[in-house]
């Protein structure tokens, strides 16, 4: 079962730069692996994570093969209004996941 | 017969070779085949176009030498005030011996408020890595970081 590990400050004042996390439960498959046999293990990762603020992309990102298993990302965004974060990660085999935070700014 | 002592101490040599191998602990280096420089070099190509690629404003922090190159923490910083006109747009990160140059691209705004990114990467090797940064007047600026990995990603076998 995939599941997310979302870090956003539950409060902050407006014009605060904040930081969030977000980390995915994945194996990141890289298909660069062989088994035993020799077979080529296939690729299995993410490709893509966007964060929404109140429906705004405020950041985006490409992973490759090179990102680590259970991909983790911090970045920072300006806290401008209460509101909530969307965050989706879509990869190989039709994966597709969302979570969401909520922000009080005052 | 002196081609035949010749050949004969070369398989002495051969076999003897190989129970030393055998006995040592078994290094596994099943490589795929990897990026090079000039992949590191195209690959970069393909997000700057034909723009300058300046050394500076770019900050990437690996940690210089790596035990475990299945992750590897990395942080990427960008000298910006982040205001509505003047901001970064896009970090990307490559390396040059992993089978494929590319790690990531991470895309912000002036929303961002800080230029940086923080993740987790594998590296398969001891190798360079470098960030370009994508600044919202078209410039671009780079850094570059030479990592040791001693325990190497990608390289162990599946059962």
């Amino acid at each position: 079962m995939p599941s997310a590990l979302i870090n956003v400050p539950p409060k902050a004042k407006r014009g605060d730069i904040i930081e969030i996390k977000a980390l995915m439960s994945h194996i990141m498959e890289t298909g660069y692996r062989r088994t035993a046999a020799g077979d080529v293990v296939p690729r299995d990762i993410i490709t893509n994570f966007t964060c929404r603020y109140n429906g705004a992309e405020v950041f985006r990102a490409d992973f490759f093969p090179a990102i680590a298993a259970n991909p983790f990302v911090s970045f920072f965004t300006i806290a401008k209004e209460s509101g909530r974060f969307e965050f989706e990660w879509i990869g190989d085999n039709g994966f597709s996941e969302t979570a969401s935070a909520s922000i009080t700014v005052e | 017969m002196h081609e035949k002592n010749q050949s004969t101490r070369r398989r002495f040599f051969g076999l003897a070779g190989g129970a030393a191998l055998s006995g040592a602990v078994p290094i596994v280096t099943l490589r795929p085949a990897e990026a090079t420089p000039a992949m590191l070099a195209s690959a970069i190509r393909n997000v700057v176009g034909e723009a300058p690629v300046r050394p500076g404003k770019v900050k990437l922090d690996v940690p210089p030498l790596v035990e475990n190159g299945n992750t590897v923490p990395m942080t990427v910083s960008v000298e910006s005030p982040m205001t509505a006109d003047d901001y970064v747009k896009s970090i990307h990160v490559f390396n040059e011996k992993n089978p494929q140059p590319n790690i990531g691209n991470f895309y912000i705004g002036p929303a961002a408020g800080r230029a940086q990114v923080a993740t987790r990467i594998r590296l398969a090797d001891s190798q360079k890595v470098v960030a370009v940064a994508r600044l919202s007047d078209g410039s671009f600026w780079s850094t570059s970081i030479d990592v040791v990995v001693t325990l190497a990603a990608c390289t162990e076998e599946v059962l």
